[in-house]
């Protein structure tokens, strides 16, 4: 028994100082970001990384998303609910909850594992002490375009998931559906609130700012060798999307029922 | 019964002034890695201009200290000045003032692999002077050619052979002209040949550069060819220093048994 309190209050007290060097990490980040401009060619590369690397799975994924949802809206409705609400369901569903929280668990977890394998290889041969020994900071240098590539790119995939997949919906409900074109647009325009796609946009943009803050700060706390490497990447991605759901959590209720709902 | 030896004191153990001394001074430095305790109050004077060779086991801390030097790790317990300054407290950017005066060949080179060789070379000088490209480009052909490595330029690091990567990580060492030179293990798991070839151009660089040179090796044939000085660290502490003919003809039985490669004597085998 004692064994097990003293390592759950191991890990408690891992968990709270891990958070805390995290934090300290993100401080030094923001601090840097006045050689953003400077950092510009590193920072669009990374944004390249992420819009392009990620196209094919990000259409593969909204075209379904969007597809399955129709689908389950369908089945629910059927017998209660007028078909004019289709397109109603799926923009909301797609524009408050799937769009930002699928991109950043299906988009995140890659970029993620990417930025902790990347830095992480770089730590365990010695490239990280090579920059430091060169007079250049690696959190300059490595960590403040890998973030705010993230922070600004995740919301565009985003926006971009959220039109592919409403596309899909819409093909989903028209060809197999039996739902007629007129009224899936019709039950998009109604109900339409600036705020859900809004909301949408905030979320991912914090959703940006973790995945990348957890795929870097693993990879530059990365100990040991290639197992290191494999261990970091793996915690970085189920830290990643442990925090994107308990933040959309939070964030529903700050955005939703605080915000939005007082505007 | 295993014998064990009264660690004399290293002849350079009356350090001058430290903050006026024109050199390193590495005074008292302990660390520790969990239990294991790798240095145990390490003395140690660099002379500006020589080479030293810091000899002895794997194991015992020669790349820790090295790392110590340019504050890449934080000692327990010392303290380390270069040039007068206290490297182990000194601030961000004075510290990295006083790297931008370090080359530090790496082990495995630490070539940075999505970069191109000249990337390599020029990142330095690109971060820290404002040179043009063609000129960073013309200054980073410049060394790899004192490397040997001319044409080597637009490769990535995994295009080039061990012995390459040493060199071109030498390459990017001297680009910004650094007044001391760092080398961990140069010549570490090369065929005698491209060996020979570094320690040529560790010697022909401080002849040229007049740069200070820390080697940490246990390649005794390099480390008899490039020293001007040597210091033995065992156990955590410098246990000898002195010229390579001292080395040579020390009675000293550590040095002895290193230098003669034995397995039994006060070193132990494992």
């Amino acid at each position: 028994m004692k064994t097990i309190l003293a390592a759950i209050g191991r890990a408690v007290i891992e968990g709270l100082s891990g958070a805390g060097r995290g934090l300290l990490l993100l401080r030094a980040i923001v601090l840097q970001t006045h050689h953003a401009w400077r950092m510009r060619r590193e920072i669009a590369e990374q944004m390249q990384v992420i819009a392009i690397g990620s196209l094919p799975l990000v259409i593969v994924t909204s075209i379904f998303v969007g597809a399955v949802t129709a689908v389950q809206a369908v089945y629910q409705m059927q017998a209660y609910v007028p078909m004019k609400f289709l397109g109603t369901v799926i923009s909301k569903s797609v524009f408050i909850e799937l769009g930002p929280v699928l991109m950043a668990l299906v988009v995140g977890s890659r970029l993620c594992a990417n930025y902790a394998a990347e830095l992480g290889t770089m730590k365990v041969t010695e490239q990280l002490d090579a920059m430091n020994i060169m007079a250049i900071d690696p959190v300059r240098y490595l960590a403040m375009p890998r973030f705010w590539a993230a922070v600004l790119m995740i919301p565009v995939v985003t926006v971009f998931c959220d039109a592919i997949a409403i596309l899909g919906g819409y093909v989903a409900s028209v060809m197999t559906l039996d739902v007629s074109s007129g009224v899936f647009i019709e039950g998009l325009q109604m109900f339409y609130k600036h705020s859900d796609l809004l909301g949408g946009l905030i979320k991912s943009f914090v959703f940006g700012g973790i995945i990348a803050m957890s795929g870097i700060y693993f990879g530059m706390n990365t100990k040991g060798g290639a197992e290191g490497v494999g261990r970091s990447t793996m915690t970085a991605v189920v830290g990643s999307c442990l925090s994107v759901l308990v933040g959309d959590y939070l964030l529903a209720i700050v955005l939703f029922q605080i915000v939005f709902e007082k505007t | 019964m295993q014998q064990t030896w009264d660690i004399p004191p290293p002849p350079d153990q009356r350090a001058p002034d430290p903050a006026t001394f024109n050199g390193i001074v590495v005074e008292g430095v302990s660390k520790s890695f969990g239990p294991k305790k790798v240095l145990d109050g390490t003395d140690l004077l660099i002379h500006k201009g020589e080479t030293l060779v810091i000899i002895g086991r794997s194991g015992e801390g020669k790349s820790v200290l090295l790392k110590h030097i340019v504050r890449l790790l934080e000692p327990d317990a010392g303290r380390i000045w270069a040039e007068g300054h206290e490297v182990s407290a000194l601030e961000h950017g004075p510290l990295m003032d006083l790297r931008k005066r370090f080359g530090f060949l790496f082990q495995g080179a630490a070539l940075f692999d999505s970069m191109s060789i000249c990337k390599n070379i020029g990142l330095m000088l690109e971060e820290h002077t404002d040179w043009p490209r063609r000129r960073i480009r013309e200054r980073a052909c410049e060394c790899l050619r004192q490397v040997g490595l001319e044409g080597a330029e637009d490769k990535l690091p995994s295009e080039l052979s061990g012995g390459m990567k040493k060199r071109a990580g030498l390459a990017r060492a001297i680009v910004m002209e650094p007044q001391y030179i760092l080398y961990d293990e140069p010549t570490t798991g090369l065929d005698p040949i491209t060996s020979d070839a570094i320690n040529d151009l560790i010697i022909q660089l401080q002849k040229e550069l007049g740069v200070t040179s820390i080697v940490v090796t246990h390649d005794m044939p390099s480390a008899f060819k490039i020293a001007d000085r040597m210091a033995m660290l065992s156990r955590g502490r410098i246990v000898f220093t002195g010229t390579v003919d001292e080395v040579r003809t020390t009675t000293h039985p550590m040095v002895r048994q290193f230098i003669e490669g034995r397995s039994h004597g006060p070193l132990g085998a494992f």
